[in-house]
């Protein structure tokens, strides 16, 4: 008999626990008329962003395109004449795009950056294909300080091989003949 | 207006009357559908249905318009004749019954010297529909469902009369007045506490809602016995089903909580007030109740609430030959 009182007992008690939630605060977030507020790391749409000197980063080393598990990055490497490299096209397919972050991870010059926006609903497909026009910011995005041509050894126009950023001098190989 | 004599007028405000009883109930089966859906959400913390018109107040509507435009199908596996007579049973049984519900003094449609009887013979009778259902959709997890049902409707069938038979003895009557006017100074609640309480156990297995709702396990049978049904046969078995609600809801304020009767309010309020109360409780334990195995149910049937209504009837009954005038 004892189990048929403590178990009414329970199930009025649940009853009365459920009751108590109608003072709760709910937790659903009404989208769109209520923003959402994402963490600064949120992995969302794809940006290329600019070094401190508002040039371009890209490199076009085509790590990114490499990582990419589902192919969706495709670029064109040019040079400019200071021996700059650069992309002549920068294009991202979003309708393929997962969010992985990859690309960010591969990306040597911390061009490539995820932000926290994932409102780019299209009613088209084609339109979720990304040219590099509206890839490219005018910030440096997360990386504020970071300057590649400033800390990499490749010798652009303005600057010589050892002229980086805690680069020694170039040794000449033939002083270390035996 | 030589016609209208006072035995047509009563003839057309008792059709009158009819009319408005059978459409209201109708409604508010239809308007549960949606109550439910934003009382489940507020007991889960969130919103439900709240972006079709303000607050949500036109889902009903949405909901409508899409169920009469679904297509209604009958598989060809299915046994016609059944099939379609299921869910039309499922429906007029349960809004037959609202013909014995004393609303105010001066509202309800018949004033049967059966009344009681008459809700029994139809809760009876709302079982065919589940086993129509489950036996003609030629589909396992329907039979199973079916199954399942009759089982149950075995086990609460037995122990919903006899519950009920307490409030007959203190009454004196099976008609629905009379047991309302019997409550006059104490609310049959009071004296026939178990009978309510194994009442109100049977009440929620005759519309088969959480946690009695085994033939229509969602989980493990996909909604069992209605799971071939489409279209406006499925919502008449899902209508029916809130109809069911408002009923026992009805029922249990008109035999155990004193129907109309209440101070200050008009009769009407204190009936829709009480009755409204156990529509939330429906709701509340379908929210907070997970639903047992149903040899569970029917051992719990037969163990406790049959042995509980017996005693509670020999009691009363010694009770009321006692207390009687010689």
């Amino acid at each position: 008999m004892k189990w048929l009182f403590t178990g009414t007992l329970s199930l009025l008690r649940t009853l009365w626990i459920v009751f108590l939630h109608s003072f709760r605060k709910r937790e659903t977030v009404n989208y769109p008329e209520q923003a959402v507020e994402l963490p600064p790391r949120y992995r969302g749409r794809i940006i290329l962003t600019r070094d401190p000197d508002g040039e371009e980063r890209c490199v076009a080393c085509n790590l990114c395109a490499v990582a990419c598990p589902v192919d969706c990055i495709s670029l064109q490497k040019g040079e400019q004449e200071d021996g700059r490299w650069y992309p002549e096209f920068f294009r991202i397919n979003f309708s393929r795009c997962i969010y992985c972050g990859m690309c960010e991870e591969a990306c040597p010059t911390s061009a490539i950056q995820l932000t926290p926006d994932f409102e780019m609903s299209e009613y088209n497909r084609q339109e979720l294909v990304y040219e590099k026009e509206d890839l490219l910011i005018n910030g440096p995005g997360k990386d504020h300080d970071y300057h590649f041509y400033k800390v990499a050894g490749l010798a652009i126009a303005g600057k010589d091989k050892g002229r980086a950023l805690n680069e020694q001098d170039p040794i000449d190989v033939k002083t270390l003949l035996p | 207006m030589s016609w209208l004599t006072p035995q047509v007028s009563a003839v057309l405000f008792a059709m009158f009357q009819a009319l408005v009883i059978l459409l209201v109930a109708v409604l508010l089966g239809a308007v549960m559908t949606v109550v439910e859906r934003r009382l489940l959400g507020l007991w889960q913390d969130r919103y439900g249905p709240n972006r079709v018109g303000p607050f949500g107040s036109l889902q009903l509507v949405a909901d409508m318009i899409k169920i009469f435009f679904k297509e209604d199908w009958i598989p060809p596996f299915a046994d016609r004749k059944l099939f379609v007579l299921a869910p039309a049973i499922a429906m007029a049984s349960l809004l037959l019954s609202f013909m014995i519900i004393p609303i105010t003094p001066g509202w309800g449609i018949a004033d049967l010297n059966i009344g009681l009887l008459f809700f029994l013979a139809m809760a009876g009778i709302n079982v065919y529909a589940v086993l129509f259902g489950g036996w003609a959709s030629g589909n396992k997890y329907a039979l199973i469902g079916a199954m399942r049902a009759s089982a149950q409707t075995l086990t609460y069938e037995v122990f919903m009369g006899l519950a009920l038979m307490g409030v007959v003895a203190l009454a004196g009557s099976f008609n629905m007045r009379d047991i309302v006017q019997a409550q006059e100074e104490l609310w049959f609640i009071v004296p026939q506490f178990f009978g309510f309480a194994t009442f109100l156990i049977a009440g929620i297995a005759v519309t088969h809602r959480h946690p009695f709702d085994q033939p229509e396990a969602e989980q493990e049978l996909a909604d069992g016995y209605h799971i071939e049904y489409s279209g406006m046969k499925f919502g008449m078995f899902f209508i029916g089903e809130y109809v069911g609600m408002v009923l026992v809801s009805a029922l249990i304020v008109t035999l155990f909580f004193g129907g109309w009767q209440g101070p200050w309010l008009p009769p009407f309020v204190w009936f829709s007030l009480k009755t409204g109360f156990f529509l939330m409780l429906f709701v509340l334990i379908r929210a907070s109740l997970p639903r047992p195995r149903y040899d569970r149910v029917m051992s719990f049937g037969w163990k406790v609430c049959l042995p509980l209504t017996l005693v509670n009837l020999l009691v009363t009954g010694a009770v009321v030959l006692l207390m009687a005038p010689e």
